[in-house]
């Protein structure tokens, strides 16, 4: 196989260095993968994993050290080179165009579809053949545009196995995933190993990366501080690993839950700008407890968020509020209302990126309480902007820079501050840890157990569902833009809200309503 | 070739592009000052004396800047909030058309009376302009890039048919031409006996009051944070459309003012001609001011200084003034240039 023996790695990174201006992004990172193996490159947000990747790829061109492929070195800075020699990468976000077959997308990068050479049943047979040999199933003849999210994965999988990949390299490639479809994906992987595949799995969930890598290299602050077998390692010392610390999680201790203050009662709503509205959902959000929503990513999520953010309101059914139904709903209202609200995306909605974290701390109550008679009164706003800082463990330079410098972790902070300064009846978190380190995680987690003892109602809404099962008192799962029945804490086992996620039991409860 | 953005640029990143982005355009002129026949440093020379060489070329330059701070302010107001106004043009000649209707004697009032009330007016012209292409844009979601551009040419078509009927001079010998405005309606001279009015100074005086509004105010928070991330500001409880609007009727008004400011301070009269381009200026303008409204008043000052000293160049050494057009464009242009590579550098991978 391409002259590399069994001895032999199929990739070697040596040294590799990139500087981005002061900040180091990878500081002589090395280490082997051989045929046949699954390693896990495990790392927090902006340990250089992504550049790693990049450099391999030769989107960056490392300024020292170098890359070989069995035993071979790339060419820095040319694209194609490691595509040619075998590398295969199933990003994060699909490639795949909607509005052509599955094997028209994965014969298209590779003959171009418009080629003479290109014999269709050829390809097609090929196609069928390698999903029978790696457990892929998936019909060739299919629009990608109909697929589910697991099934486009799968396609992704498929293209670079097309290509004669050897080397398989996957960017977290579970966050899309339920339950059942990761484990058809490490049945898969498994299979790939056995075939004398090699893949590169990156992730940041720690049960995962011990389920299927038989090594880790952990990565902090762009140098490897860490690289071995998995048998025997643990979650913690793992996590301590990648943080260079150890990490206590917060405690979820059970309260007594409170009256209702937000009640949805057979909400449907367009989901406009969304894939997903929702349909028929009803929803109480009680005192004192964190209900928490699990979903595949696009199956209502973004369409109850809107809805309770103000942004959207009911096209059928109610919203109460504290036993009342508000009128004229607008994210003004919500907010007048006592609702914080974490959006999902912390850098286009929940900030202004240019603005600096003075005018970012009062741009929900600028209107309110930084001005009067439509003068603003920056003094105020600059003190309270200090003293969100302070408190929230908003690390930066100074309050008068824009807040595109600070790091995700540091954004969300300031998030958090910003509506936790105003004591909200009700939380809505949307993703609210997403793209954060471990610290954050827990600060983040620690600051919604606390708003929960104060009495407040969250609803958080996440795709990891460890983080749901971990915060949540009452689970309900999100599918097409239904609800599920409330699940109490630790009813539900993984697999059986997987099965939700997937879309079962839906119509059981409908015909038993 | 890819820019990598810079995350914290040094002074030296900050300031270099932008000064050797004026270094060239005065490469670029001289080349072509020497193709048309002209050593390029007598043009540049005369540019310099014919723009602030006396005390007549220097009240000609702040007489020239004086509606470019105007339509500068306004379309700087606009871009803020990105709302495309290019517009300008239109609106001034509402501002103007306003100033001859209220000002040749409609309305007899003493000065300080007339002259707010015709500025005014003038201003509400505008800012209604701006307000129907705004609106289109908030109800309908209609570009308003073309809807202001195009308007542009019906309202020059509409003021021409002003100036043939309605608002015909009739002792104007045939010309379209309105009749002139009663004293009453004139903005006197800032000094008497020199040819400074007094639209300099309520030029000068818009720009602080654009700056204090965007700094200070809530209106101006709104304003920018609209125009930076749309999305965060209504997720942020801001009244987006109705910031909009707000905005569409100041930037108008702001243009208008010009018009106002040019027929009663300098022509006394409208023509087709009021305005080369004011309106279209007023974009270079606020661009090469950043934005800024302090700047507009600097970046006005340098377009009119250019212009104007273009002028006087031309008959001295007999290159055309074109010299000038060009000369701004590429300044436009390597300004541009400037400012992103302030913000990124280029990679060669």
């Amino acid at each position: 196989m391409e002259g590399a023996g069994p001895a032999q790695p199929v990739l070697r990174l040596t040294d590799i260095t990139k500087h981005f201006g002061p900040v180091v992004a990878n500081d002589g990172v090395s280490f082997d993968l051989h045929r046949g193996e699954v390693i896990a490159l495990l790392g927090e947000n902006g340990a250089g994993k992504t550049t790693l990747m990049n450099i391999l790829f030769g989107q960056y061109t490392a300024d020292a050290g170098y890359v070989e492929l069995f035993g071979e070195r790339l060419p820095p800075g040319r694209p194609r080179a490691a595509l040619d020699a075998g590398v295969g990468m199933v990003h994060q976000h699909f490639t795949l165009a909607g509005n052509l077959t599955v094997w028209e997308n994965i014969v298209l990068g590779v003959d171009g579809l418009t080629a003479p050479s290109l014999r269709p049943a050829k390809a097609k047979a090929r196609i069928r053949d390698l999903s029978e040999r790696f457990h892929l199933k998936v019909d060739p003849e299919v629009r990608v545009g109909s697929l589910t999210v697991g099934e486009r994965q799968r396609v992704e999988i498929l293209k670079a196995l097309y290509r004669d990949a050897k080397i398989l390299i996957l960017d977290e490639p579970t966050a899309v995933l339920t339950p059942q479809e990761t484990d058809a994906l490490f049945a898969t992987l498994r299979q790939a190993v056995a075939q004398g595949l090699s893949v590169v799995f990156i992730s940041h969930k720690l049960h995962e990366v011990l389920a299927i890598a038989s090594r880790v290299v952990v990565l902090r602050h762009g140098r490897l501080v860490a690289e071995r077998e998995t048998k025997g390692a643990t979650r913690e010392e793992l996590a301590a690993l990648m943080v260079g610390a150890e990490v206590t999680a917060p405690s979820f201790e059970p309260t007594v839950p409170g009256p209702v203050l937000l009640s949805l009662k057979n909400v449907t709503t367009t989901g406009e700008g969304r894939a997903t509205g929702l349909r028929d959902v009803s929803l109480d959000l009680r005192a004192g407890q964190i209900t928490g929503l699990a979903g595949v990513s696009g199956n209502g999520q973004g369409a109850l968020s809107d809805l309770i953010a103000g942004l959207d309101s009911p096209a059928s059914g109610e919203m109460w509020l504290a036993g009342a139904l508000p009128r004229h709903w607008s994210p003004r209202t919500a907010i007048a209302e006592g609702i914080a609200r974490i959006p999902e995306d912390r850098h286009h909605t929940g900030t202004i990126a240019d603005f600096n974290l003075v005018e970012n701390a009062v741009l929900e109550t600028y209107r309110t309480t930084y001005s009067t008679g439509g003068w603003m009164n920056w003094t105020d706003a600059r003190r309270f902007a200090g003293d969100l800082i302070d408190k929230y463990d908003v690390r930066c330079p100074s309050r008068n820079i824009r807040i595109r410098l600070l790091s995700g972790g540091n954004m969300q902070k300031l998030i958090l501050g910003r509506v936790l300064e105003g004591e909200p009846r009700i939380i809505l978190a949307n993703q609210p840890v997403r793209g954060l380190d471990i610290g954050a995680v827990n600060y983040v987690h620690g600051q919604l157990a606390e708003a929960r003892a104060r009495g407040a109602a969250v609803l958080l809404i996440s795709e990891d569902l460890d983080e749901i099962q971990r915060l949540s008192d009452v689970i309900h799962v999100i599918s097409e833009g239904r609800l599920s029945p409330a699940f109490a804490r630790g009813t539900m086992k993984p697999e059986e809200l997987g099965a939700w996620m997937a879309g079962h039991g839906f119509k059981e409860t409908t015909h038993a309503a | 070739m890819r820019l990598e953005p810079i995350e914290a640029p040094g002074v030296a990143r900050r300031v270099l592009p932008p000064a050797l982005a004026i270094v060239a355009t005065f490469v670029v002129a001289a080349v072509l000052a020497m193709i048309a026949g002209g050593d390029p440093l007598r043009v540049f020379g005369e540019i310099v004396k014919g723009a602030v060489g006396s005390k007549f070329a220097l009240l000609e330059t702040l007489n020239r800047a004086t509606p470019l701070i105007f339509t500068g302010l306004a379309v700087a107001v606009a871009f803020r909030a990105k709302l495309w106004n290019i517009g300008a043009e239109a609106q001034l000649y509402a501002g103007a058309v306003v100033t001859v209707v209220l000002g040749t004697g409609a309305l007899t009032l003493p000065a300080p009376v007339l002259l707010p009330l015709i500025g005014v007016a003038a201003a509400l012209a505008g800012a209604l302009v701006l307000l129907v292409p705004a609106i289109l844009k908030t109800r309908f979601g209609v570009d308003e890039v073309v809807t202001t551009l195009l308007f542009n040419f019906i309202f020059l078509l509409f003021v021409s048919y002003l100036l043939e009927g309605p608002l015909k001079d009739p002792m104007g010998m045939g010309w379209p031409k309105s009749p002139r405005l009663i004293d009453e309606a004139r903005l006197p001279r800032i000094v008497e006996g020199l040819r400074l009015h007094w639209g300099f100074a309520l030029a000068l005086i818009a720009a602080v009051a654009v700056w204090v509004i965007q700094t200070r105010t809530t209106l101006g928070f709104e304003m920018r944070a609209v125009g930076q991330n749309a999305e965060a500001a209504r997720f942020a409880g801001m009244p987006v459309m109705s910031v909009i609007l707000k905005t569409a009727l100041l930037s108008g008004g702001l243009a208008a003012l010009a018009g106002f400011s040019e027929v009663s301070g300098l022509k006394g009269s409208l023509t087709l001609d009021l305005s080369p381009g004011y309106g279209y200026t007023g974009i270079v303008v606020a661009m090469l001011a950043l934005l800024h409204p302090l700047g507009v008043v600097v970046a006005a000052l340098f377009v009119a200084a250019i212009f104007v000293g273009a002028d006087s160049m031309s008959r001295a050494v007999g290159v055309p003034t074109y010299l000038a057009d060009i000369m701004l464009a590429t300044a436009l242009l390597l300004m541009v240039l400037a400012i992103l590579l302030t913000k990124f550098r280029v990679r060669r991978d």
